[in-house]
């Protein structure tokens, strides 16, 4: 009888069998079952609505008119002397015309209050990447990086499943609007401190994902005080930056440093995607912009691992130039935000059902914690699995955001075209309906 | 070929919020201007729910009191990923070692990013972007010969993309796919099919690759890097046989902290790779501690050029099995030859074939690339091949940090789609290549350099060692330098690529046109 010599399965790494990614969190979770049963007027009427994701679809037809009456015009592809450099080459430093078209529109959406330098535009293959290239950049395995909660769940993978950096989470509460406070910052440096930990910087999102509210100025400069006084750095993620519905209510960071002359702002980094205000997350576009000299350089070279395709760059160099366009655009899709979000928040405010008080984004921050059996995260879960498996609606659970009050829930309302918003909404109400009666029959 | 069909509703790794059943155009005549039926909606949405919610919870409980905002609670921190702080330590060694004050200032890890400018291959790189030749508005820049890309058929992917796309296409790519979600971030099933069909091609036939065991990333670099971090945690190392191509050093070691420990091959055996010099390698590792995960080739070889043998493959193959490594290998440059004599052999058609029961597919992982057979710098699209389901789970979703633009994927897949010009363009673009491969290194033979043999890819491993003085790393610099500085010719020294033996010089000569290569002959003779 021969002796079986059975050997090692070959090992993997850490990352590649840990959870860091995340995925197993009721945010995740609820996409896929909505993936497994999505909502579709004739063929699934009874499937999952989504409104867990964070997309906006509400302008797409600008895009699509815009591409239309100017692409043929603009000769894309058939540009003979233009065409071989710009649309056929690989470097790290980007087409030249992009990224001053990229520095124009993040000077647009903040309506000119900025002034943002073409050559500190890195650029990335989405928003996702860029964030992770910064925690590469700025903190080694082991440091840690500030966020407010609540945060966006991907966070908790972007920032440190491949680079070994925590997070130390900003605690936040409804109490004044979730907005961040020094005695918070302070809270949570000691609490790592006191831990051994090497905190490195702060990352806000501004707007905020999940609470669809923007950051208050003088929140701002005294994060820029904190990070001063610390010495540490300061990333803003401002990919919902051209979704606040009111122009002069969004504050950047860059508005801040440029009214103190830039006083400390090599420690401030900014994080900028045209995923969200433009609906392109196909396209992969995403820049960190740095007024750091080092970050800008170190940044440009890791961003080799993170390209965007020379093409893309190529197509919407000339759209995102085009200042009448992207204006008219930026004005429009605010405008829509706006509506969308008013007629979700009056109808739930009529019924009793407080959201936070919002201006931006794409989604909404809705309070359901009178409703919790006790407040706690096992409640809010029951509740949320009633909602996505009762009610067949995927709204994401502000536990999964990490918010340290139960009971909140981010709907989103931008992620529909307008000719199936209403259809989708009638749907979810009749799911309710059903689902109320179903109730009253059995109790 | 077995097509599995990628719907990406059924895929839970998926984020895609749309069916195909949902992919209806909006017809833009059919927007809902959102007036009346909003208001009506808006006002039914509340009185249902306040009527589900309190009958819901009045079943549950007659009473909830409303719960106040928690007090300031200490913070729990997110805990680290397993193994994160005790291999603090350990990768101090990897990166330059940090003071302890100036926390301000960026992480060992872009310390390191910060240095390279010091290496003379990035140099180079840097001046002769700055600086470039060209024939007519600036005969006295710098000719480049250290960026392997080969534009001798541009003109025939500019042709192609001219005549077929249309803003049409575009539109409808947007409608249909571009805004309506994200994409299975490891590629679109239609661009694996085709890269599938098309590195069968590459292998003649011999392998046919299942498409559903590829990945797409945004280039050939994340793809190692992908690897690098799914089959190796930090301080580990990598066995690579050298001479290697300079991105390696990036692409292992600056964010996934992972050692290369060379395997020196000699050109006294035209650098071929042996089991001894892989055991010898192997064992200095474990003297200085280090875990060894597997080996990484490139096949053929960069810089040297060659293809490695079906004998050393199969060598390769038992040492990694009997030390239990994984064996990456980097078939981005392969490309069919006319010479029958530098045959290549890629690593799958070792696996797939018969007498492969004895190894374990799970251990091996293919890199092919986009941007060197088919010409297409740019598109930046690398694939990775394996088949080990987890390391294809956790690629999937380390994928979000570096995939391919929409855009661009429906642009390649319409090209391979059109099967007539991607079999034109694989053999102008062979026969260009070879072209250039027979007068460059023949002009080089004139001069009195000699080129190892090659299976005629994009450049050329090029013996100088004569024209050295010293016969050393220094000697070697102060040429390389030369030819830099002086004659305007950027080059790649061997010790950027960690030869042991000095001399050595890699020249890439496909970025040059037929008439720019007696400039750069002549160039290059003035120096020796």
């Amino acid at each position: 009888m021969a002796i079986e010599i059975v050997q090692p399965s070959v090992g993997l790494s850490k990352i590649a069998v840990s959870q860091t990614h995340g995925e197993n969190s009721p945010y995740f979770s609820g996409w896929k079952a909505y993936d497994e049963n999505p909502y579709h007027e004739i063929d699934n009427p009874s499937g999952v609505i989504q409104m867990g994701l964070a997309e906006n679809q509400v302008s797409f037809d600008l895009l699509e008119e815009y591409l239309e009456t100017n692409l043929e015009s603009a000769n894309w592809g058939q540009k003979v002397s233009g065409f071989r450099e710009n649309a056929l080459f690989q470097d790290y430093h980007g087409l030249q015309s992009f990224r001053k078209a990229m520095a124009s529109f993040m000077e647009q959406v903040r309506g000119g209050k900025a002034k943002f330098n073409p050559d500190r535009v890195v650029l990335t293959a989405g928003a996702t990447a860029a964030n992770e290239l910064l925690t590469f950049i700025l903190a080694d395995p082991g440091d840690a990086l500030m966020v407010p909660t609540p945060y966006y769940p991907g966070f908790d993978r972007d920032l440190r499943w491949r680079t070994g950096v925590q997070i130390v989470p900003i605690h936040c509460d409804s109490s004044n609007g979730f907005q961040i406070t020094p005695e918070a910052l302070e809270a949570a440096y000691d609490h790592a401190t006191s831990m051994n930990i090497k905190v490195k910087g702060v990352l806000i999102t501004n707007p905020s994902n999940p609470l669809g509210a923007t950051v208050q100025r003088k929140v701002l400069e005294e994060l820029l005080e904190f990070v001063t006084r610390k010495n540490i750095h300061l990333v803003s993620d401002e990919i919902y930056s051209g979704s606040a519905f009111c122009a002069d209510e969004f504050v950047s960071i860059a508005e801040v440093l440029e009214s103190r002359n830039y006083k400390d702002a090599e420690r401030c980094h900014i994080v900028y995607s045209l995923s969200k205000d433009l609906g392109l997350p196909g396209f992969r576009i995403g820049t960190v912009y740095s007024y750091n000299d080092q970050v800008v350089t170190t940044a440009r070279r890791m961003s080799s691992f993170t390209l965007i395709s020379s093409q893309t760059q190529f197509l919407l160099a000339s759209m995102l130039s085009d200042t009448d366009f992207t204006q008219k655009y930026i004005k429009i899709n605010r405008e829509r935000l706006k509506k969308r979000y008013e007629m979700i928040i009056n109808g739930l405010q009529k019924a009793g059902i407080e959201c936070l008080k919002g201006n931006a984004g794409l989604f909404c921050w809705m309070n359901l914690s009178p409703y919790l059996e006790e407040p706690t995260i096992k409640s809010e879960l029951a509740i949320w699995n009633t909602i996505m498996h009762e009610v067949r609606l995927n709204i994401s659970p502000g536990s999964s955001c990490h918010c340290s009050e139960p009971g909140w829930f981010r709907v989103c309302f931008a992620n529909m075209s307008e000719a199936r918003y209403a259809s989708l909404v009638s749907a979810m109400i009749i799911n309710i309906i059903k689902f109320s009666i179903f109730l009253a029959i059995i109790f | 070929m077995k097509q599995k069909h990628q719907n990406p509703n059924t895929n839970p790794t998926t984020s895609s919020g749309v069916t195909t059943d949902m992919r209806v155009i909006v017809p833009l005549q059919g927007l809902v201007q959102g007036g009346g039926s909003g208001l009506v909606l808006g006002s039914i949405i509340p009185c249902a729910l306040f009527y589900f919610f309190q009958l819901y919870f009045k079943s549950k409980n007659p009473t909830t009191p409303p719960p106040s905002p928690s007090s300031q609670q200490p913070p729990d921190i997110t805990p680290p990923p397993a193994g994160g702080l005790e291999r603090v330590q350990s990768i101090r060694s990897i990166w330059s070692p940090r003071g302890t004050n100036g926390q301000a200032q960026v992480s060992s890890r872009a310390s390191l990013v910060i240095k390279q400018p010091d290496s003379p291959y990035y140099v180079g790189l840097e001046k002769a972007l700055v600086d470039p030749y060209h024939g007519l508005r600036n005969p006295d820049g710098i000719i480049q010969l250290g960026l392997d890309e080969n534009k001798l058929s541009l003109d025939l992917v500019e042709d192609w993309i001219m005549t077929h796309t249309k803003c049409s296409t575009i539109c409808q790519e947007l409608q249909v796919n571009g805004i309506t979600n994200y994409h299975p971030y490891d590629g679109i099933s239609d661009l694996k099919m085709a890269v599938a069909g098309f590195m069968s091609q590459v292998t003649e036939g011999r392998v046919l690759f299942d498409p559903s065991n590829i990945i797409l990333t945004s280039g050939v670099s994340p793809a190692i890097e992908m690897l690098v971090f799914c089959l190796s945690d930090i301080g580990n190392a990598f066995l690579v046989p050298s001479p290697y191509s300079p991105d390696l050093d990036r692409d292992i070691k600056w964010r996934a902290g992972v050692e290369i420990i060379p395997v020196p091959c000699r050109s006294s055996d035209n650098f071929t790779l042996s089991t001894t010099s892989l055991n010898r390698a192997y064992n200095q590792a474990k003297k200085r501690g280090l875990k060894v995960q597997g080996v990484i080739i490139s096949n053929p070889s960069n810089p040297v050029g060659n293809s490695l043998t079906r004998e050393t493959l199969y060598d390769l193959l038992d040492f990694a099995t009997e030390k239990n490594l994984h064996v990456i290998a980097n078939e981005a440059l392969a490309g069919p030859t006319n010479d029958k004599n530098l045959e290549f052999v890629s690593l799958a058609e070792i696996i797939n074939s018969q007498d492969s029961e004895e190894y374990d597919r799970k251990r091996v992982h293919i890199i092919y690339g986009l941007s060197k057979d088919v010409s297409l710098p740019g598109f930046e699209v690398g694939a990775v091949y394996s088949f080990n389901q987890t390391v294809l789970n956790a690629s999937k979703k380390l994928l979000r940090f570096s995939s391919v633009s929409s855009l661009s994927q429906r642009l390649l897949v319409s090209m391979f789609n059109d099967s007539r010009f991607v079999g034109d363009f694989i053999k102008i673009n062979r026969e260009r290549v070879e072209r250039m491969s027979d007068l460059f290194v023949g002009g080089l033979k004139n001069l009195g350099i000699n080129c190892m043999k090659t299976s005629h890819g994009t450049y050329c491993w090029a013996d100088m060692s004569a024209f050295i003085r010293p016969y050393s790393e220094k000697g070697e610099l102060e040429l390389w330098e030369k030819l830099l500085n002086v004659v305007k010719v950027n080059a790649t020294p061997g010790s950027c690529c960690h030869c042991i033996e000095p001399g050595w010089f890699r020249f890439c000569f496909t970025g040059l046109t037929e008439s720019e290569i007696p400039v750069v002959l002549e160039r290059i003779g003035k120096v020796l």
